[in-house]
Parts: C-alpha cells; structure tokens; sequence
C-alpha cells in the first residue's frame, strides 16, 4: 500500500470497494445505465473466453476451399448457431455500449437523465442488430 | 519518498502512468474496430451468395490484411486492459491475481501471432 492510501485510511475518510459482482443482483438498484455497465463486462469477459473460437472459424473459413466446407459444416448447425447468436449479441452490446463510452468521454450526455436515456438506446439498438443478425444467420434473407 | 520528487512534500506522486496510456489505447483501438466491425458487418448482411471465393478474396487483398492485423492486435491490447481491469477488480488474492494476468498476456500473444498464421494464409 502506498503512503498517500494509508493515509487516507488513518483519517478515517470513506473506503470506496469496488462493488462486488455478487452484490448487484441482491443489494444495488439496476438503473438502464448499470446494466449497460454491467452486461459490457460480461460480454467482453465472455468473448474472450470464446476467442480461441472464433479464430479457429475464421482460420477454417479462410484457409482453403476444402477447410471452407468443414467451416461450413460447422457453421451449419443450430447448437452453434446459437453460441453464434450469443456472441454476436455479446458484440453488438460491446460496440454500442462503447460508442456510448466514447460520447461520454467527449462530455455529451453525461447529465443523469441523458445518461439512463442513451443507456435504453444502447439495450434497444444492439438488441435489434443482434435479431438482424440472427435472422441472417437463420438465413431469413 | 516525498524529498524524491519536486512537487512538494505534501504532494505524492504514485504509479506507473500506464493508466491514461491504457485508458487511450482503449478508445483508440476501439475507434479502430469500429471502422473495421462496419466494413465487416456490411459485407455480412450484404452478402447474397456466400462462398470462399467471395470471402477469401475480400482477405487476399494486401491492404485488408493489413487492416485486418492492425484492427486484430489492438483488439488483443483492448482486451489486455479490459481483462486486467476484471482480474483487479474481482481477483483479491495477489498471486492468483498476478498469475491470472501473466496467463492472458501469454494466451494474447498467442493469439496474435496465430492470427498473422490466419491471416497470410490465404
């Protein structure tokens, strides 16, 4: 611990915890924007697990014609389709909970109820792309 | 430690500055994939005929190889900050946390040298 923490702990000022992943479904109220907050981390922690994945996808999309097929093969399946959807979904939350970010960081919208608005928007827009994917990954068109 | 630095005794100036730098490479990179998530997704919902030739070719070109390694590696930095930000927030114990963040830097490099495989092989 650094001297200026211990400091500040001696004077007896508030200790701010992070606050535990455990915690939010039982003690905190979930406005829009915290569960933004929330689903991008665990969309991101989630992608990450999946990497090793989708790398392999793209490698045996990419690789010949014949790992094209077997790519293919893959693809088509409704069990993977699913797992699919999910990361899509799981990207999708991530790039428009993002953007959001970058708005926030330039100082628009960070005022409460501007926030929990564009908070909906990000729920709203990535769920829609998420069933616009979906329908072309089902191949609705 | 407070006569070290010039700002004055009652001014302590702690860490590493890696925090901005992360901070930033975090946008940008994400900036980057923006960019390269619209040209992608494009071409996905887009497509009528989905088949190698059409896929591959869109990878064969030099320029979206490129674009592609650069857009990859600043995912794989972009995940670096995220992925350590949850081992410090979540992972209390010192050592787990340290072998939790030593594992993601090996695993990432690994990834990114896999996707240059990925990538020139086509």
């Amino acid at each position: 611990m650094s001297e200026a923490v211990r400091e500040a702990t001696k004077k007896g000022r508030p200790e701010f915890r992070n606050i535990h992943i455990t915690d939010i479904t039982t003690k905190y109220k979930m406005p829009p924007s915290a569960i933004v907050s929330i689903l991008h981390r665990v969309s991101g922690f989630g992608m990450f697990l999946l990497l090793p994945f989708l790398l392999y996808l793209l490698q045996e999309s990419l690789r010949s014609e014949i790992s094209y097929y077997h790519f293919g093969g893959i693809v088509d399946n409704v069990f993977t389709k699913i797992i699919l959807l999910g990361l899509s979904w799981a990207y999708l939350h991530h790039f428009t909970a993002g953007i959001r970010h970058l708005f926030m960081d330039n100082h628009l919208a960070l005022d409460k109820d501007a926030a929990q608005k564009t908070a909906r928007w990000v729920l709203v827009i990535s769920l829609a792309l998420t069933v616009v994917v979906g329908l072309k990954l089902f191949g609705v068109f | 430690m407070a006569k070290k630095n010039n700002v004055g005794a009652n001014r302590l100036v702690v860490g590493a500055h890696y925090g901005v730098r992360d901070w930033l490479a975090q946008r940008v990179t994400a900036i980057v994939m923006v960019i390269y998530t619209v040209i992608l997704l494009g071409t996905f919902l887009t497509a009528q005929n989905f088949n190698y030739e059409g896929w591959a070719s869109l990878f064969s070109r030099q320029w979206f190889k490129l674009f592609s390694v650069v857009t990859f590696f600043g995912l794989f930095y972009h995940v670096w900050v995220g992925m350590r930000d949850i081992w410090m927030d979540y992972v209390k114990n010192a050592g787990i946390k340290l072998a939790l963040q030593f594992a993601t830097v090996l695993w990432l490099l690994a990834c990114a040298a896999w996707t240059v495989q990925i990538l020139w092989s086509v």
